[in-house]
């Protein structure tokens, strides 16, 4: 890998060293209490899910509306990014409770659990950043990177990425199909339909939940029912978007292309990840609602420890960041999402093309302090 | 009605999707949920000084079993779920629905001693359903014949107490072989059927009397001195290895195959050959290595792989996946086998090279 930073071999071997002994050390202190915190988030929002529907048959009455709602949003919230994200990435499995299990796992998502694992657990999670290779760098219809060459649809995204937003788990669900590459004949036609038909089915039996079966029992609430429904979907669509863009596209981080990582060692995997990830500061209740992906770099450098443990070594990520004088992209919500939008807008326009072999940093890098 | 049934089973199903209904249930309490089958530890007591029965209220969807047959049982240590398969000692349909094992702890098994030692009232315990040919017939034989030794007595006590329950109780003669008369599990409660019914015979022969030298292990030779009419008995046996094996071999030779049934407890487990190599498991994307003496069972489970497993030993074949690639040893036989799509025993099993395995 052409060096990103002024590490040398070795620092970067003792870099990664380093980390595989912090992984070890989380590893084999695994126990009752992480088991007791997914068993008790996991209860919470079955609480939370059940009992915001319940409320919601009230909602003739508009606060019983507002407070269905608003509980139903947590609990989808929770269902997605705490529970299902990191259930998913098998961060329980070492429980071996089928209930809690990546293999047997489905999530309250537009996307099939299985095939959302395919392009997030491996083309996502080993081809981070890489040009041409990651294809969540701008889920093939956004430019986040300068380095991709600028096209005129490009001067349409500040909209559909806000639609995006809106639609994130529908897009998500359509995306993980994979018609585009299809369409370049890199995937095979017949795959990529019965994948579709999965996604639809999948897709019919989360619309028929909450926009007709609900809003059927509720009888004369039928529309607010339906309505809150909506809300509290579209709410955790532009939630997870916000989050999901703040981990990969604030300045700071950085891309790779398919010449850096071969021959990849683990030092250098482990570098890449942290070069690419980027976290949010904030208390933790933050933290929880972003499924901990508000620690970004921790879950790229160990996507499958358990999520209650990021926070705990997050510290001890920093100080080698620092020891090692690598970046460590850090910023609360408000100021990442503008500085991510902000980005968006830029790069809707054509240039700035920055070299691609990576000899520079890209962007200024904010430096390792608490933002 | 049962239309009803299935649209509102539909209909609920469709409310908690992509969960089912049992898992909100079983996040209030998991003896409500149906496909994950659960059970609340009611009571512990002590049998002998290493073995307890463990009474445990089984949750919605337990079938009941018979009598002699075993029960695979989940429990949860350090927040990893580990399985081991127990005999029922309690007779089927308890009035107050109650089931039972007993467990004796084994010096090197981690489970049994969590089980006996740890293990507290008001805990939750996963359960699998009832499975085993060791039981007794529909139409039962008019003598019976039971050899056990150790914690072999369970499955019997299930079917002496089933028996006691019963209108009639055939003619059982029971020979049972332990350390010493308190390291009888059940000891008591054996003499006192014995005493109650006059047609039922106990013999208690034990290895290590106290006060005395160590005495031969009980061999059907001996027994069949004592109990002459063996031939005309349907026979059960449980016990160590050695045992089942002189009992099969007496009633191979005796040409009665027929009448006897048979259950091992413990495996023999032959040291390693071969060098082992890389696990693949395909349709969970999980990569291991183990060596030659390591069971593909406890290589995936360590991976953090869903194992389906049962006895641990190569006797239940609940442990069953289909082999992709390469070959496996058995760690019984120390023999190599496997072809892909061969259904292997991963409890009995260890990768003789790299291996791909289907799960």
């Amino acid at each position: 890998m052409a060096a990103p930073t002024p590490l040398s071999a070795g620092d970067i071997e003792e870099l990664g060293e380093e980390l595989d002994r912090l992984r070890a050390e989380v590893l084999a202190s695994r126990g009752e209490d992480d088991a007791r915190y997914i068993r008790r988030v996991i209860a919470a929002q079955r609480g939370l899910e059940a009992g915001g529907r319940l409320v919601m048959f009230a909602s003739l009455l508009p606060p019983a509306w507002l407070a269905g709602t608003a509980m139903l949003t947590l609990a989808k919230i929770l269902e997605n990014m705490e529970i299902g994200h990191n259930v998913l990435h098998g961060q329980w499995d070492w429980m071996r409770d089928p209930g809690i299990h990546s293999t047997t796992w489905e999530w309250d998502s537009a996307s099939p659990a299985a095939q959302w694992k395919y392009s997030h657990n491996y083309v996502h999670h080993t081809y981070t950043n890489v040009l041409g290779r990651d294809r969540d760098l701008g889920y093939s219809m956004l430019r986040v990177a300068p380095e991709q060459p600028w096209r005129p649809v490009y001067l349409a995204q500040p909209l559909y990425n806000l639609a995006l937003a809106v639609v994130f788990e529908w897009g998500i669900a359509l995306y993980d199909v994979e018609i585009e590459r299809a369409w370049r004949r890199e995937k095979d036609l017949d795959e990529t339909l019965s994948h579709l038909g999965g996604a639809l089915e999948k897709v019919a039996r989360q619309g028929l939940k909450d926009y007709v079966v609900f809003p059927l029992l509720a009888g004369p609430a039928f529309l607010p029912v339906f309505l809150g429904n909506l809300t509290a979907n579209v709410a955790r669509n532009v939630w997870a978007h916000s989050v999901i863009f703040c981990g990969h596209f604030p300045d700071g981080t950085r891309t790779f292309t398919e010449e850096e990582i071969e021959g990849e060692s683990r030092g250098e995997w482990y570098l890449r990840q942290l070069l690419g990830s980027a976290n949010i500061s904030g208390p933790p209740a933050l933290h929880l609602l972003t499924g901990n992906l508000s620690h970004q770099i921790e879950h790229h450098l160990f996507p499958d420890l358990p999520s209650n443990r990021y926070a705990q070594i997050a510290p001890r990520v920093r100080a080698l960041c620092e020891r090692f004088g690598l970046p460590y992209t850090t910023g609360t919500l408000p100021r990442q999402t503008a500085n991510v939008w902000g980005r968006i807008l830029r790069l809707a326009l054509p240039g700035p093309t920055r070299s691609r072999t990576g000899e520079t940093s890209p962007e200024p890098v904010i430096p390792a302090r608490a933002a | 009605m049962l239309a009803i049934r299935a649209f509102l089973g539909a209909v609920a199903g469709s409310m908690t999707s992509p969960l089912r209904p049992g898992d909100f249930r079983a996040t209030i309490n998991p003896l409500w949920s149906r496909h994950r089958l659960s059970g609340r530890v009611e009571e512990i007591s002590p049998e002998t000084s290493d073995t307890s029965t463990i009474v445990v209220r089984p949750g919605l969807g337990w079938r009941g079993g018979l009598a002699g047959q075993h029960v695979g049982v989940d429990v949860s240590i350090d927040g990893v779920w580990h399985r081991r398969t127990f005999s029922l000692s309690s007779p089927p349909g308890r009035p107050d629905g109650l089931i039972a094992i007993t467990v004796k702890a084994r010096p090197d098994g981690a489970v049994s001693r969590h089980i006996v030692h740890a293990l507290r009232p008001g805990q939750t315990v996963r359960l699998g359903h009832p499975s085993g040919r060791f039981v007794l017939p529909d139409e039962l034989p008019d003598r019976l014949l039971f050899v056990t030794a150790g914690s072999g007595i369970t499955p019997v006590m299930s079917m002496l107490r089933h028996l006691a329950e019963g209108r009639r109780m055939p003619d059982v003669f029971l020979a049972h072989s332990a350390r010493n008369a308190s390291e009888v599990i059940f000891g008591e409660e054996l003499r006192r059927i014995a005493a109650q019914f006059p047609n039922v015979r106990l013999y208690e022969h034990h290895t290590r009397p106290a006060g005395g030298r160590p005495a031969a292990r009980l061999t059907m030779a001996a027994l069949s001195a004592i109990c002459t009419d063996i031939p005309e008995r349907m026979a059960w046996v449980c016990g160590p290895l050695g045992m089942v094996d002189d009992a099969e071999s007496y009633w191979r030779e005796s040409g009665i195959s027929d009448r006897l049934l048979t259950e091992r407890f413990h495996s023999v487990v032959s040291p390693g050959g071969g060098q082992g190599g890389r696990v693949r498991f395909i349709r969970s994307g999980r990569e291991t290595t183990a060596t030659a003496d390591v069971s593909l069972l406890a290589a995936g489970e360590e991976a953090g792989v869903l194992m389906p497993s049962g006895c641990q030993m190569g006797v239940c074949h609940s442990c069953l996946v289909p082999l992709v690639d390469g070959r496996v040893r058995d760690l019984r036989t120390g023999e190599e086998y496997g072809a892909p799509g061969d259904l292997i025993q991963t409890c009995v099993s260890a990768p003789a090279r790299d291996v791909d395995i289907d799960l």
